[in-house]
């Protein structure tokens, strides 16, 4: 095994170097062979015991702690199947308490967790009535600080929740839209650069009723390896064909346009009605950024169309918090549909797809959502609208600037810290989303617990989330967070790194960093 | 005796010359090349090349025309309560679905003014994530204890709800009945599913006892296949594309004759039929367990946003790993949550409104009656009536026409209507065009009843007289 620091320059037969204005740099580094052996041994464990478990309850050795059917309905055909749930009986449920914490102040910066303990290993959880103050919050998506309850900064919200209420009650065709929705999308359509966008109510909903209604039968739907479950759903309800290529990797996606055009449908060989890209901006499981100058350079080649799911890049890079069009130095006009949730980066929620007026309009009379949804609820749509003016300077400060400015500032740090602590980080250096990578089972529910014992809140992932031994904890860099907290936090991983022997990598840096970044190493594949 | 002649004879020459030459075939044969009997062109280079630079795709999205019905919105400026004001006129609103007037009520909006101050606006996660607030937990709770459930769970989409709901139970070979006139979200639920999926005509108990039985026969054929087959019905309580309730009573007894989970939606008729707001399973008196799941929106009656479903924690509890819509999507904006919560309050604290809702709607359903040309279609005391053209005008986009002018001279009228939408091409069953109108809400006074009936006489005439003029 060795390591793959990836420096792009000749990779994917691109021999131009000046596709990229700035330099590209991620990491994906594997793990001594020590440790998929061991990650491999924990997961064997847990499941003889899981096994030993079901038996001595299928027994009556040991207590049923499981709902169960109704006595009326128990000849009917079993709803669940046994094995279907052996993983989260056994496996999920011993570190259960590390998910679905319930918090109780606003998820900033630091929160309050509501205290909660199981007496009967994680089956059922009890609230002993107290909170654990102050947490520091690694785990919300707060990038750019706006889930805040500043009086000030939420006057406009105040008044309009005021005016309007919280329900909109009908769709956006029929008596659903507001003065205030026409408003919003003046304003996504100026930030972005482009000449018409539509929002709506839910950023999950958005993708998976929008694809529907651009692609059908008879398209071809490229989709990343590692896309986002709405974008695996919306491309499924299209009807179209779907075929993968790797993550991120320009080579397997070129040989799929190629193969796509040239053989076109399977069986029929009649060509493709169209070919469309599905890639999103930032990965929010791997931290890497998508390669977007050499997949606009390939879809002007082979003429296909590109989705942009900007979900956690769009406020979080770009030098003004424009997402990755900006970041690559490109122009909107480049990115055929334009997608992105304001979950995220705007404290807020819904979403917005966004591009030429022809596309918008189309959307506006077959999307699914326009007929059938409800619209966004009004404080919600102020709140973007607030975050948004903030964010372009139009509210006379330049807080918003400030914001991104910090966020770039406390991801670098971050992630230069890490990597000279010698763990091993997956991403880009500019994502502020950073997974830690933990890969045994054993230490996900020991890392999770012991920071939250330090006061710190973190999110870890597992299968099937991720591949079942690259369990890892992903921190989300927010904007918000002074120098303080994150020293604390990198304190407290210090520390923990080596409780846990979690410093698997061979590479940590120096402290020197200008050494290293200027020589270009040969890649390996 | 005669000695045999033990001497081996020698082969003769022509043996050996034969056989030598077919060893020499053989080595020859295997050392040449293998060709395959169809010749298979694979492209060269440039022709691909060709292929490629020749193909021409589709535009991304086909032009629309500018008059296209649906370009045009109403916009709605200000609070869309009982009195609304649609581009830039002010009318009486029967076209938003705030049943329970819920929309500007001033308890229901301070409690979300205290939660915009204690919480922010966005959760920054999904549930498992920190995106749990206490506010989900006290609704979740507040929902199953109405509804005299186990547990409920929350949806922060009302549309996301049903269609996470049934592919998480609902999988590729499993069977599920569905009545014709299910609404979109249903649709969309059941085709996430992969699921065979079986309509039966809307509302006909022996059409859907006729397919049951199909299945039994089926099922007897093949009885390994049928002890994993899980089978569900999928109905709603008040049906939004008719205006009517489905029979549940009779659903119950199919369903323990034939073995079949029922999943309920209910949408229209939470918070509007039942003595206390309870959904249809009050109307008719069934015990709540009866039913294995119910799902509603709370965009109608609780003037929120979002979802909910309910039912036993056996079931409610699998939705918490397998509900897309809930593990892959960032949770409700607590001061919604907030919102719902009072409104829940409301709700509890004067179950009176029920009955005044359930009055308006009976007398506005007589009032409509007898106005020539257009029938009323839904039930007497269902909140949501269509009106529908009596014989139509020729072709669906006439028809459409015509209703728009009727919507539009009832506009400058000062009533609000609206007409029902419809995805012409992606629906199941399309329902003919019509009208949706007659939303009551309670705060409605009667005395607005009679000139509503009596401005979509005149209009109606005035469109049908002008229509037949001019064609």
């Amino acid at each position: 095994m060795y390591c793959l620091l990836q420096v792009l320059l000749q990779k994917n037969g691109v021999s131009n170097g000046t596709l990229y204005k700035k330099t590209f740099i991620e990491h994906f580094e594997q793990a001594p062979m020590y440790v998929a052996v061991f990650t491999f041994v924990g997961f064997a464990v847990g499941t003889i015991f899981g096994y030993l478990r079901d038996f001595m309850r299928a027994w009556g050795l040991e207590k049923r702690n499981i709902a169960a059917e109704r006595e009326q309905q128990k000849d009917f055909v079993p709803l669940y199947q046994d094995f279907e749930n052996f993983y989260t009986r056994n496996l999920y449920l011993r570190i259960r308490d590390n998910w679905n914490r319930p918090i109780c102040s606003v998820p900033g910066p630091q929160f309050d967790l509501m205290e909660r303990v199981t007496d009967d290993y994680n089956w059922t959880f009890r609230f002993t009535g107290r909170t654990i103050k102050n947490v520091i919050n690694m785990g919300s998506y707060n990038y750019l600080g706006f889930a805040e309850t500043d009086v000030n900064a939420l006057k406009t919200v105040t008044i309009e929740l005021e005016k309007y209420g919280t329900g909109v009650c009908s769709t956006r065709q029929e008596m659903g839209t507001l003065d205030k929705h026409v408003e919003l999308e003046k304003l996504v359509a100026t930030f972005l650069g482009v000449e018409d966008a539509m929002v709506f109510g839910m950023g999950f909903a958005t993708n998976s009723m929008n694809i529907p209604a651009l692609v059908g039968k008879g398209c071809l739907i490229l989709s990343d390896e590692l896309n986002h479950t709405s974008l695996v759903l919306g491309a499924r309800l299209s009807g179209a064909t779907i075929r993968i290529f790797k993550h991120n990797n320009m080579q397997s996606l070129e040989k799929l346009l190629r193969d796509a055009i040239v053989y076109g449908q399977p069986r029929t060989h009649r060509a493709w009605r169209k070919i469309i890209i599905l890639v999103e901006g930032i990965y929010s499981m791997e931290g890497s950024i998508v390669r977007l100058p050499e997949i606009v350079s390939l879809k002007n080649k082979y003429k296909a169309y590109l989705y942009l799911d900007e979900a956690h890049s769009i406020g979080a890079v770009g030098a003004t918090g424009r997402g990755v069009v900006e970041y690559f130095g490109m122009s909107p006009d480049d990115v055929d549909v334009l997608m992105g949730t304001f979950t995220k980066s705007f404290g807020a929620a819904g979403g917005y797809i966004a591009g030429k007026k022809g596309l918008v309009d189309f959307l506006r009379t077959h999307s699914h959502s326009a007929v059938y949804a409800t619209s966004m609820c009004p404080a919600v749509a102020e709140q973007i609208i607030r975050a948004m003016k903030c964010l372009m300077g139009l509210d006379g400060t330049t807080q918003g600037l400030q914001r991104v400015r910090q966020l770039e500032k406390n991801t670098r740090y971050f992630r230069r810290k890490l990597h000279e602590m010698g763990f091993i980080i997956y991403g880009n250096d500019d994502s502020p989303v950073v997974p830690l990578l933990l890969y045994m089972p054993g230490k996900i529910g020991a890392f999770a617990r012991r920071m939250l014992e330090k006061n710190i809140g973190v999110v870890v992932v597992g299968f099937p989330a991720t591949p079942i031994t690259e369990s890892r904890a992903r921190f989300c860099v927010s904007a918000a967070h002074t120098r303080e907290m994150l020293d604390t936090v990198l304190n407290a991983l210090d520390e923990l790194g080596d409780f846990l022997h979690l410093k698997y990598s061979r590479y940590s840096k120096s402290s020197h960093p200008e050494l290293y970044e200027e020589s270009r190493l040969e890649l390996e594949d | 005796k005669r000695v045999r002649d033990t001497r081996t004879k020698l082969a003769p020459a022509y043996h050996l010359i034969l056989e030598g030459i077919l060893i020499l075939w053989i080595i020859r044969l295997l050392f040449s090349k293998t060709y395959k009997l169809q010749e298979r062109s694979d492209l060269t280079l440039k022709e691909k090349e060709e292929l490629i630079e020749e193909w021409q795709p589709e535009p991304l999205v086909p032009p629309v025309p500018k008059d296209h019905p649906a370009l045009n919105y109403n916009i709605v400026s200000g609070p869309p309560t009982h009195i609304i004001t649609v581009n830039g006129k002010e009318c009486i609103n029967f076209a938003s679905f705030n049943f329970l007037g819920l929309l500007n009520n001033e308890k229901v909006k301070s409690a979300a003014q205290a939660s915009l101050k204690k919480y922010g606006v966005g959760t920054c996660g999904p549930r498992g994530f920190y995106g749990t607030f206490d506010v989900h937990l006290e609704l979740e709770e507040r929902l199953a204890k109405f509804m005299r459930t186990e547990e409920a769970i929350i949806y922060s989409y009302g549309f996301a709800t049903i269609a996470s709901a049934i592919p998480a139970y609902s999988k590729r070979g499993d069977i599920v009945f569905v009545d014709e006139a299910a609404c979109f979200a249903i649709q969309k639920g059941l085709q996430a599913s992969r699921s065979n999926i079986k309509l039966f005509k809307h509302n006909d108990m022996a059409d859907l006892e006729r397919l049951l039985k199909e299945q039994e026969t089926e099922d007897q054929k093949n009885p390994r296949k049928a002890r994993v087959t899980r089978r569900f019905i999928v109905v709603e309580g008040l049906y939004m594309n008719t205006g009517d309730i489905c029979p549940l009573p009779e659903l119950i007894k199919l369903k323990y004759k034939y073995k079949v989970r029922i999943f309920l939606e209910e949408s229209l008729s939470f918070g509007v039929l039942g003595e206390h707001g309870r959904g249809i399973t009050e109307h008719f008196g069934i015990n709540i367990d009866d039913i294995d799941l119910i799902s509603a929106n709370m965009e109608n009656s609780l003037a929120s946003i979002g979802g909910f479903c309910c039912g036993r924690s056996f079931i409610i509890d699998h939705q918490r790993l397998s509900g897309q819509g809930y593990c892959f999507s960032a949770s409700l904006p607590p001061l919604l949550a907030a919102a719902a919560i009072e409104a829940l309050n409301i709700m509890e604290d004067s179950p009176d409104i029920f009955q005044t809702l359930r009055a308006k709607c009976e007398r506005i359903h007589k009032a409509l009656q007898g106005i020539s040309g257009l029938k009323v279609v839904g039930e007497s005391f269902s909140p949501a009536l269509h009106l529908q053209l009596e014989e139509s005008c020729g072709s669906r986009e006439n028809d459409v026409k015509l209703l728009k002018r009727v919507v539009d001279y009832c506009m400058n009228s000062g009533i609000a209507l609206t007409q029902a939408r419809y995805l012409e091409k992606e629906e199941k069953c399309l329902p003919p065009p019509r009208t949706r109108t007659g939303q009551i809400c309670v705060e409605l006074d009667c005395c607005f009843l009679i000139p509503l009936s009596h401005i979509i006489r005149i209009s109606v005439l005035h469109c049908i007289v002008t229509s037949r003029f001019f064609h």
